[in-house]
């Protein structure tokens, strides 16, 4: 069977039914594909086995970026391109620099995580959106388990579900 | 497991479900824009066209038109920036420190509130904007542009080039956190969207959105850290606006409790704003459910606290001119009580100081008439701070044989209506189009802190019952 293809999807209306689901389901030894909800539920990822994100690395890193970029900019225009005496002081006075500085290093750290976020979620304008169910963005958490990744037969599955708590347990094929 | 007690009033009432939570907040995206809506964009459309007109006839003929002299340079144009700027500091009061907070009624008053401070931000750039009389030229005045004139670079030791730098950073991370939020509740619209244009304008808001855990996850670390970095951001960009004042050897501006100062005043008058604006809203939407009485008590608690410390700045800063002994300051707090301007610092004591301590009566802080009277009345307060600030400490300065006073001309008042136009034509567009409630947020926690839950949990009506015992 092709991977990707073939899905059953459990449909649960709770989502501290959903969390349960989730650890009993990995503990039969089934691989979930993915879990879709409305809202984030806390504890989820965790269940999940999912890494904690990289993400703040990033903000502090590109934060970094703006400091620098913000001190280097400063002191080249009135340090070295520039110099010029303004009310007396040095050419470099470091105090009347740090508002900018300040700003730069939000300014950065916040755009760069973003766009990070955009990039590996891959959210961007007019991308198609692959809905495992029309209600996930309304009111129901959904659980995909794709069929060709798990060696057991989709009786049993099912039946893992059900037993898990889902309301539903209805079959997706992709084209 | 969110676990929440059920003697807190409940932050989401009328037996709502999840589906109810997507039904409401939908219902106006989805439906014809009503009379009330229509009524309130003409008659915004009007404002902002009687306002362009003065803001044309600004550029033609140049700032003269205003009422500004030798003495007085500045008035209602810096009056009107720093009170827009304090207006949108209630956004990411909401947004940034309430959830570092862990605050959740902040859920469903944070997208309008972020949605205000936006317009809020953009309607402050139009003054020193405008000021600039040549608007087109701003960009290379403002920013340090390669230029013909050496390069001569902009002075990086001046606070008005640090408000540029602190404006438009709060401008963009405040768009972005607005917009990250909103990708969700987009893709709820383009799921339910049932006509070809809906789907596909929705559809590409939504950047894809379908719901997964791992997006999820890092979409909460994204606004954690955006909620981490907006909020030094937000006590910088009016500490930044105070500098204006502060750094200056003005009598009445040289004074180091500006920052502080500065943003109390900022969220108190945000929060006002942001009351006017959701009572209405509520109103007209039916989100009665959603913005409950209980949010609109802690909004006005939020009012009490920064008007008292609005109200002690006042009375320090008369206290430190006194104690200072230094005679052009002592002038300048005598002249703005007993000047030739008494009447705004009278309205300023009344409106900021005296009125919102009558939300000390529980009554008047759960009334809905006496909320939105009282956020008006609060945001003249406010107008009238920066205009006693800026006004009175410039008419009379060092040199008394330079004295005079400042009278507004039409144009002041022209350009001042524009931005009104320009507010309320953006807000209601937004109410119309956009989801004026989170529905991500408000429905995780429908199960925790409902009427619903506590009804299922403890028994029909068990909140009254345990407030009873108590």
């Amino acid at each position: 069977m092709e991977s990707d293809k073939h899905y059953v999807l459990g449909v649960f209306n709770d989502e501290d039914v959903l969390l349960k689901a989730v650890s009993t389901v990995r503990q039969s030894g089934i691989n979930i594909h993915e879990v879709y909800s409305p809202f984030p539920v806390h504890g989820l990822d965790e269940a999940l086995g999912y890494r904690r994100t990289r993400l703040p690395i990033v903000a502090f890193m590109f934060g970094l970026l703006g400091t620098s970029l913000a001190l280097t900019m400063q002191f080249s225009m009135l340090g070295l391109d520039w110099p010029m005496v303004i009310g007396g002081k040095d050419f470099v006075s470091i105090p009347p620099f740090i508002p900018v500085t300040f700003e730069l290093t939000v300014l950065l750290a916040a755009l760069g995580m973003v766009a990070t976020f955009m990039v590996i979620s891959d959210l961007k304008p007019y991308k198609e959106p692959r809905l495992f169910d029309i209600r996930i963005t309304d009111d129901k958490h959904v659980m995909a388990i794709d069929l060709a990744k798990n060696p057991m037969a989709k009786q049993q599955i099912t039946e893992v579900l059900s037993s898990a708590g889902a309301e539903e347990v209805n079959d997706k094929d992709f084209e | 497991m969110q676990v929440e007690s059920s003697l807190r009033e409940p932050l989401v009432t009328g037996g709502k479900t999840v589906h109810d939570v997507t039904a409401d907040i939908c219902r106006q995206v989805e439906g014809k824009p009503t009379k009330s809506w229509m009524l309130g964009m003409a008659l915004s459309l009007g404002v902002l066209s009687v306002g362009a007109y003065a803001v044309f006839m600004l550029l033609w003929e140049g700032i003269g038109v205003w009422g500004l002299n030798k003495t007085v340079g500045w008035a209602w144009d810096i009056t009107n920036f720093v009170w827009w700027v304090g207006i949108g500091h209630a956004g990411t009061l909401i947004s940034a420190i309430l959830l570092l907070f862990r605050q959740r009624w902040r859920m469903s008053i944070n997208r309008a509130a972020e949605a205000m401070t936006i317009f809020a931000v953009i309607c402050a750039a139009c003054f020193p904007g405008l000021h600039m009389g040549r608007l087109w030229l701003g960009f290379y005045w403002a920013l340090p542009l390669p230029n013909t004139f050496g390069s001569l670079w902009v002075n990086f030791n001046s606070p008005l080039l640090w408000d540029v730098f602190a404006i438009s950073t709060y401008f963009t991370v405040s768009l972005v956190f607005w917009y990250i939020g909103l990708i969700p509740d987009f893709a709820t619209i383009r799921d339910r969207a049932t006509n070809k244009i809906s789907k596909a304008v929705y559809g590409a808001l939504s950047f894809g959105w379908d719901g997964a855990a791992k997006t999820w996850m890092r979409y909460e670390a994204v606004a954690l850290i955006l909620a981490g970095l907006a909020t030094p951001l937000v006590l910088s960009v009016h500490t930044i606006v105070s500098f204006d004042f502060a750094t200056s050897v003005i009598p009445g501006w040289h004074t180091t409790i500006f920052p502080p100062y500065f943003v109390a005043g900022a969220i108190f008058s945000g929060f006002a704003m942001v009351l006017t604006l959701m009572l209405v809203t509520r109103k007209l939407f039916k989100l009665e459910d959603y913005i409950t009485i209980y949010h609109i008590e802690l909004m006005n608690i939020v009012i009490i606290i920064t008007g008292s410390i609005v109200g002690v700045a006042y009375i320090t800063e008369l206290f430190i001119a006194w104690y200072s002994g230094v005679p052009g300051e002592q002038y300048a707090f005598f002249n703005r009580a007993l000047g030739p301007y008494w009447w705004s610092y009278a309205a300023m004591m009344t409106c900021n100081v005296i009125s919102p301590q009558l939300f000390w009566f529980k009554k008047i802080r759960t009334s809905i008439v006496s909320t939105f009277v009282l956020s008006i009345v609060v945001n003249i307060g406010m107008w009238f701070e920066r205009f006693v600030i800026i006004v009175t400490s410039l008419h009379r300065d060092y040199l008394p044989s330079s004295w005079a006073m400042f009278y507004p001309t039409k144009y002041d008042l022209g350009v001042y209506i524009f931005t009104f136009g320009l507010f309320f034509t953006l807000f209601l567009l937004f109410a119309k189009f956009f989801p004026v409630i989170n529905m991500a947020e408000v429905k995780s926690i429908v199960k925790a802190t409902s009427e619903k839950k506590n009804d299922k949990v403890y028994g029909l009506g068990s909140r009254e019952k345990a407030m009873e015992v108590k």
